[in-house]
């Protein structure tokens, strides 16, 4: 992969050597492997637990900026976008497999989605260099982003 | 409304990208005859209020000083040619009346893609013996915001003739091309959600009819690539340089986007 060509290795990588991949797992230089079932992935990603008040940042902030297509009126942000649903409630309407699933790579379910893969870096073309070779968002931010999207219910 | 229409590929990608390769491959074929947005609808109508009222009043508009320091450029001898672009042209309002409407052109000569502001150098280098003046520099933004001013109101008008046609194919392709971290392409947000929020802004029809403009971000005048390179970034995809043949040639696929909206030049924008 090209675009990964020159990269650093990030500390996220730290778990790989420990989880042996399971079958059809998904496996990447600098991403934790993970399996889908169904529309889910069901264990948290390197098996962290996550932190609902750090998620809240994750969402807000210039990490995650998920307000730029979503609105999530609980975080009482200013402005938010509309490309994608509102997601007030989403922690009733998905389990946690499937908030991380559509996190991690919702191109799986809509292959013409826009929403961008937050865990995932094959298959991009053109990458800036600062953000080549790594993912949008840690292992841990995914799982703290999915604990704070199950306290929207 | 429904996720297939809001989200789904412009129901013509196929035969239309179909019909390009048939373009590239006989070089002959008719380019396309009505852009995707018809009639087309000028980034303005997506601005708040305020900023249409500033863009409105030529007494409120910053995009003006950068209009009358141009004025001044046109005036000013220039290289070791000692001519002015007046010596050449002459009253601008007159020589250079609708020229803007027909920007970016194949020139004949070098069969080179140029926008105004490679006009503008090209004559520099050609006719005043002078040397180039870097994108983004105010002189230049000032020079190609006075000429395009004098075609205000013409209808965009630009060639996609045979000549035009490889660089038209070209942005055409590098429009539907996904890129960047963010994996999104400009029909993404141009074409399939026009009119939505994109955390504050607007997503209009990302037409360039209203070039340079001045831009309350910047707080200054700026030119249709630096905005250009602005949605690459926004992808956090690599940036193409301002001028380079990659905004070229997305400069001329967008021009014909915008057939027939008036050149607005200087544009206020947010
Ligand atoms: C560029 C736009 C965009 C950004 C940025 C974005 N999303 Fe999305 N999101 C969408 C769209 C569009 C959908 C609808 C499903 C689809 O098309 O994939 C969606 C769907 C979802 C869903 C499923 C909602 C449901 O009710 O089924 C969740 C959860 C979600 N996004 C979370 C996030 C989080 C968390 C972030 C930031 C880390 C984020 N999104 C960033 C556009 C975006
Ligand atoms: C993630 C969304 C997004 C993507 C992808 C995107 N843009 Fe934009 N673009 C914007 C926003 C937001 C603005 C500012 C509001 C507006 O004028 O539409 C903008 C502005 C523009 C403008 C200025 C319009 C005006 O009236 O001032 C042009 C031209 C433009 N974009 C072209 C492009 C092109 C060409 C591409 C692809 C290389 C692209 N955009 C990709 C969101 C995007």
């Amino acid at each position: 992969m090209a675009f990964m060509m020159g990269s650093r290795k990030r500390a996220v990588a730290g778990g790989v050597m420990l989880l042996s991949a399971a079958a059809c797992a998904t496996v990447s230089d600098n991403l934790v492997p993970y399996q889908i079932s169904g529309d889910e992935i069901r264990a948290p990603l390197a098996a962290l637990a996550g932190d609902a008040a750090r998620g809240r940042d994750v969402l807000m902030g210039r990490d995650g900026n998920c307000l730029l297509c979503h609105a999530v009126p609980e975080t009482g942000a200013r402005f938010m976008g509309n490309l994608g649903p509102p997601l007030s409630g989403v922690g009733a309407r998905l389990s946690a497999g499937q908030l991380r699933l559509r996190i991690v790579d919702p191109g799986r379910l809509n292959a013409e989605s826009i929403m961008p893969s937050y865990y995932r870096m094959e298959g991009l073309a053109r990458v800036a260099g600062v953000w080549q070779g790594k993912p949008v968002l840690t292992a841990q931010q995914i799982e703290d982003t999915v604990a704070y999207l199950q306290t929207l219910r | 409304m429904p996720a297939a229409t809001r989200l789904g590929m412009v129901p013509d990608l196929g035969r239309w990208s179909a019909a390009l390769s048939t373009i590239l491959l006989l070089g002959a074929a008719p380019a396309p005859e009505t852009p995707p947005h018809h009639p087309a609808k000028s980034g303005i109508d997506y601005a708040s209020d305020d900023v249409r009222r500033m863009q409105a009043d030529d007494f409120a508009n910053p995009g003006m000083l950068w209009v009358a320091q141009g004025g001044k450029r046109w005036q000013e001898p220039a290289g070791n040619s000692g001519k002015s672009c007046a010596a050449c042209h002459g009253d601008a309002a007159k020589a250079m009346k609708g020229v803007a409407a027909r920007y970016p052109g194949v020139d004949a000569a070098t069969s080179e893609l140029l926008n105004l502001e490679g006009r503008i150098n090209r004559c520099r280098k050609d006719q005043q013996a002078a040397e180039p003046l870097a994108y983004e520099s105010e002189d230049l933004l000032a020079l190609t915001a006075y000429v395009a001013h004098q075609s205000r109101g013409q209808p965009l008008q630009v060639s996609v003739d045979a000549a035009a046609r490889p660089y038209f194919a070209r942005g055409r392709e590098i429009y539907y091309r996904r890129q960047g971290q963010m994996n999104l392409a400009c029909t993404h947000c141009h074409e399939q959600n026009v009119g939505r929020k994109l955390l504050a802004d607007t997503i209009s029809e990302g037409h360039g009819n209203a070039y340079p403009i001045y831009r309350l971000e910047w707080q200054s005048a700026g030119s249709l690539h630096r905005r250009l390179r602005a949605c690459y970034f926004g992808v956090r995809a690599e940036m193409p340089a301002a001028g380079s043949a990659e905004l070229l040639d997305l400069e001329l696929y967008l021009a014909w986007r915008a057939r027939g909206l008036p050149v607005e030049t200087p544009g206020v924008r947010r």
